[in-house]
């Protein structure tokens, strides 16, 4: 199958998209994430047809309603509905492969060590999950609603393999920060045309078939997804595309669903010493190792009021930012959590530029002589990039806009008192993030984030050091290759008097477990759903 | 400095041996690291060569010959090669003669491969075999393995004492590390380039400008004619071209993409080779052989300092032909994912990828050599990934350093070196660190 070129609008069928693609439903206090598996094809057929998940269009109401289900397979469990093997290879490779079937995929993920997927509590083998049923409801409700829908699919021969529960923490995640502030902005009247000269900047806006299948990506084109011959059983449920092949992505999305439990204690036990250690106080450090502040807004130092398109004055001085004006990391550190999972880079370093210097960007070169304190302006030539070359560790880390992700998670577990003193014999209950994030390109979306950024020792040219929540600290590369090299530090250039370098820093963030999700357009869950 | 050279050893494998002598490379890796050199494997003792960078042995065969069904005049079989490749400092020539002193080893592989017997001469053999690349790109010419590892070293010592050392002012920092760091052995000062280097170096900077003159002052107007006819006929050529060559599918082999990633993510550089057919006509090749010339010539001459054009990944890369041009291979050594390489490659240089491969059968089509292609982002990352090969043998003398470590650790090291630094320099070298 080829990616199509198309100019062409396609109308947006409201009543065909889930809604978690444009909203978290944060009216709805409580989640319950249903994991189940398919014993009998037909009757778990026939629970599906049974099921009305919220459509986008009931957005327009005044308020959505107060029970919510949205629904999403993996490519197991799409093959235990009986789809043939013919048409589930044309959904992208890394579904079909899944999250932790793959020594490579793991590698790449981080999921080694403590994180490899034999110590997950589900997502593989027997827990290897064919359906997530997404709910969400009050407080009060989630528990019987969870029950009636759970007692309808083990009616209809399913099995559970887990109820995951959410807990509400006010927009704050367990360590303490307010999460969920960047979220890229989709382009859902879409007026965007990707790649002009604009791109050169960083943008927040991105082309809607960077989230939902059968739109136009950041390339203009169309995202592979299966298309089905005219020939195929009950291709008529299903919307045609232009080539009048029914049209199983349309309105789709690939869902994420990892989750990850949080050393709290841990976390602020380390920082703690770290903060005495520097001479700084333990918020400080906590915060320059995220990269925001405890309440969101972004790091001093960094200007903001910045126009980014795609970034609306709901989310002045809080991410109207840019980290161009930081190349070093002196205000944010280039390590810092916020800065690896969206560096915020256009296509070109340092932005827009005139006629010339675009053309000689192009060749790795500039007429913009660098000034800016770094090495590259160091008296010494031998040995240096010189101008007029870009120097290559500004340019590690660009067009941001082929890698973003829609988070859609949720806080779990009861959250700790960093203040209370604890009793390490005793474990603490677990509490952490289900992060659930939606992309249209599994490899070069939400892959690419987590392997080349946060779980990379060696993003945007640090050494030695993975993302400071998240990395599992895993010695790369390991015995026999080399000596085991360290991925556990920190750097925080802008540690007066000379940059602090941190070491042996403990895995703060275990992943417990996960899988790659296909959301269906709800003419694509018919089509599943048919006999 | 020391100049990096290279020497490629390309054989025909005789067909029955083929898989004796892959079970053969097999045991030169580690058990459980697909492809990954054992340096101490008993074949080839890839450590007791200082001067190599990297190296590789690849049996290239060809997944893609099936392609040539649109082209009836293409033969539909072609020979497997055995490809001994490696990067070094220094003289190739001199590095081969070495291997060749401990026979055993290369003759047990290369006994696999058509007209080699017991009493062939060895090194004449290999010399004989050895193919000049189209197009060769070094990451950052002068920069030897002993200066890596003795600088990899100095930034590991540095960084250690320097966690130990309190807050003080920059200059008693420097002088405290300074005075804390012991190397086991003093920094090795780069050695004067060889001249007859230089002189081949200059000569190849000057060629086409002295190749243009002479033109010009003998033959003004018979000169801008050709070219201006010429560049005329090119681009009518170029885009009747463009529009009728055949689309072949590229389809995602899921299982072959499985094996290829076996040997990936070992180590934070990763191999690359791939081959594939060149489409026939003299149209194709001669402009694939301008283009790679042109390549080889701004890769030797202005991309010599850490990036090719904004890529700044790249270890060591070749463009080879073969079978007179009708196939050609390309490998390289690069820094993080495949995904990662791919879309740096497209996002940054996706042009570059245009003219260097859009010769190739079933590239995805361009617009003027430069636009689209390698843009058409999922059916080029099938197109690459369905032409890559498994690289049986790969070798790297730096485990875990990126180009990016061996720039900053280089410039760690003129610090340490410089004689006097200003506070602020010193700051700026502290945070290298």
């Amino acid at each position: 199958m080829t990616a199509r070129e198309t100019n062409m609008r396609r109308e947006i069928d409201a009543t065909d998209i889930q809604a978690i693609a444009r909203t978290a439903f944060g009216s709805h206090k409580s989640a319950r994430y249903v994991l189940l598996r398919v014993v009998q094809p037909s009757a778990a057929r026939q629970w599906l047809r049974g099921l009305t998940p919220t459509s986008l269009a009931k957005m327009s109401l005044k308020e959505l309603p107060p029970e919510i289900s949205q629904i999403a397979f993996t490519a197991e469990g799409l093959r235990a509905l009986g789809i043939k093997d013919t048409i589930l290879q044309q959904f992208s490779p890394e579904f079909v492969d899944g999250i932790a079937n793959n020594d490579n995929r793991s590698r790449r993920l981080g999921d080694t060590g403590a994180n490899a997927p034999t110590n997950w509590r589900w997502g593989v083998g027997e827990k290897e999950a064919h359906i997530l049923l997404m709910l969400f409801s009050t407080v009060e409700q989630i528990k019987a609603l969870t029950d009636r829908m759970l007692d309808q699919a083990l009616a209809a021969g399913l099995s559970k393999v887990d109820i995951l529960s959410d807990s509400d923490m006010d927009n704050t995640e367990p360590f303490g920060f307010r999460d969920g502030i960047s979220q890229p902005t989709f382009d859902w009247d879409r007026p965007r045309i990707p790649g002009t000269k604009a791109d050169q900047d960083y943008t927040n806006l991105l082309a809607l078939g960077e989230l939902l299948l059968g739109y136009r990506n950041e390339y203009g084109l169309l995202t592979d997804r299966p298309l089905l011959a005219a020939s195929e059983k009950n291709v008529d449920i299903l919307p045609k595309d232009l080539t009048d092949h029914g049209d199983l992505g349309l309105n789709g999305s690939y869902l994420v669903y990892r989750q990850l439990a949080q050393d709290v204690a841990g976390f602020w036990r380390w920082v703690a010493g770290e903060a005495a250690r520097s001479g700084i106080t333990k918020e400080q450090q906590a915060e320059s190792m995220v990269g925001r502040k405890l309440d969101g807004s972004p790091l001093p130092d960094l200007p903001v009021g910045r126009s980014i398109p795609g970034v609306d004055e709901r989310y002045s001085g809080r991410n109207d930012f840019l980290f161009d004006t930081d190349p070093d990391g002196l205000s944010c550190p280039v390590g810092a959590h916020i800065r690896r999972a969206n560096p915020r880079t256009g296509d070109v370093p340092g932005g827009r530029k005139g006629p010339l210097d675009s053309l000689l960007t192009i060749l790795g070169l500039t007429t913009r002589r660098d000034r800016r304190p770094t090495s590259s302006t160091l008296p010494w030539r031998r040995n240096t990039t010189v101008w007029p070359f870009i120097r290559s560790e500004d340019d590690a880390v660009a067009s941001a806009r082929f890698h973003r992700i829609l988070r859609r998670g949720r806080e779990y577990g009861s959250k700790p008192d960093p203040d209370l003193g604890h009793d390490p014999a005793i474990p603490a209950p677990e509490t952490g993030i289900h992060f659930l994030c939606l992309n249209a390109n599994i490899a070069r979306q939400f892959e690419f984030v987590q392997g080349a950024w946060i779980a990379s020792a060696k993003f945007a040219a640090l050494a030695g050091e993975q993302d400071p929540l998240l990395g599992n600290r895993e010695p790369f590369p390991t015995n026999p290759i080399a000596d085991p090299q360290p991925t556990d530090g920190f750097t925080r250039p802008g540690a007066p008097p000379h940059c602090r370098h941190a070491s042996g820093l403990p895995q703060f963030v275990r992943v417990r477990g996960g899988a790659y999700f296909f959301l269906p357009g709800l003419a694509a869950l018919r089509w599943i759903a048919s006999d | 400095m020391i100049p990096q050279d290279s020497f490629i050893i390309v054989a025909k494998i005789d067909p029955v041996q083929l898989d004796k002598l892959r079970s053969l490379l097999k045991t030169m890796t580690f058990a459980d690291r697909t492809g990954m050199a054992d340096p101490d494997n008993p074949l080839v003792r890839f450590r007791d060569f200082d001067e190599i960078h990297f190296a590789r042995f690849v049996v290239l065969a060809d997944n893609t010959l099936n392609d040539r069904a649109h082209y009836p005049q293409l033969p539909s079989r072609e020979p497997f090669y055995l490809c001994f490749m490696v990067d070094c400092d220094g003289s190739a020539d001199e590095l081969l003669a070495r291997m060749a002193q401990r026979p055993d080893g290369l003759r047990t592989i290369f006994g696999h491969c058509e007209e080699f017997g017991q009493t062939t001469d060895l090194l004449g053999w290999l010399r004989a075999h050895r193919v000049k690349p189209a197009a060769s790109y070094v990451n950052w010419v002068g920069r030897s393995v002993g200066q890596v590892r003795e600088e990899a070293r100095l930034h590991d010592l540095l960084r250690a004492a320097l966690s130990g050392i309190e807050k003080s002012e920059p200059q008693k920092i420097l002088v405290r590390l300074r005075q804390s760091i012991m190397l086991p052995e003093p920094l090795k000062p780069a050695p004067p380039t060889p001249l007859s280097w230089r002189i081949r170096n200059v000569a190849h900077l000057l060629l086409p400008f002295v190749v243009a003159l002479v033109c010009l002052a003998l033959f003004p107007i018979i000169t801008i004619v050709l070219l201006g006819v010429g560049s005329v006929l090119f681009v009518i050529a170029l885009r009747w071209h463009e529009q009728t060559d055949p689309f072949v599918d590229q389809p995602y082999d899921a299982n072959r993409v499985a094996e290829l990633r076996g040997g990936e993510d070992h180590d934070v550089t990763n191999q690359y080779t791939a081959m594939g057919s060149i489409k026939p006509g003299r149209f194709r090749l001669w402009t694939e052989v301008a283009i790679l010339y042109g390549i080889n010539w701004v890769a030797r001459h202005i991309f010599t300092r850490g990036s090719l054009a904004r890529i700044g990944t790249i270890h060591f890369a070749h463009w080879v032909f073969l079978d007179q041009g009708r196939r050609a291979f390309f490998c390289s050594n690069y820094d993080g994912g495949h995904e990662a390489y791919m879309d740096d490659f497209i996002n940054k240089a996706g042009f570059g990828l245009n003219l260097s491969f859009s010769s190739g059968i079933g590239y995805p089509t361009t617009d003027w050599l430069l636009a689209r292609g390698a843009w058409l982002e999922q059916e080029f990352k099938r197109f690459q990934r369905r032409h890559q090969i498994p690289t049986d043998v790969w070798y790297k003398a730096y485990p875990g350093l990126t180009a990016h470590d061996l720039a900053r650790n280089s410039r760690i090291r003129n610090g340490f070196e410089k004689a006097a630094m200003s506070d602020d320099e010193i700051r700026r070298w502290l945070a290298e660190i």
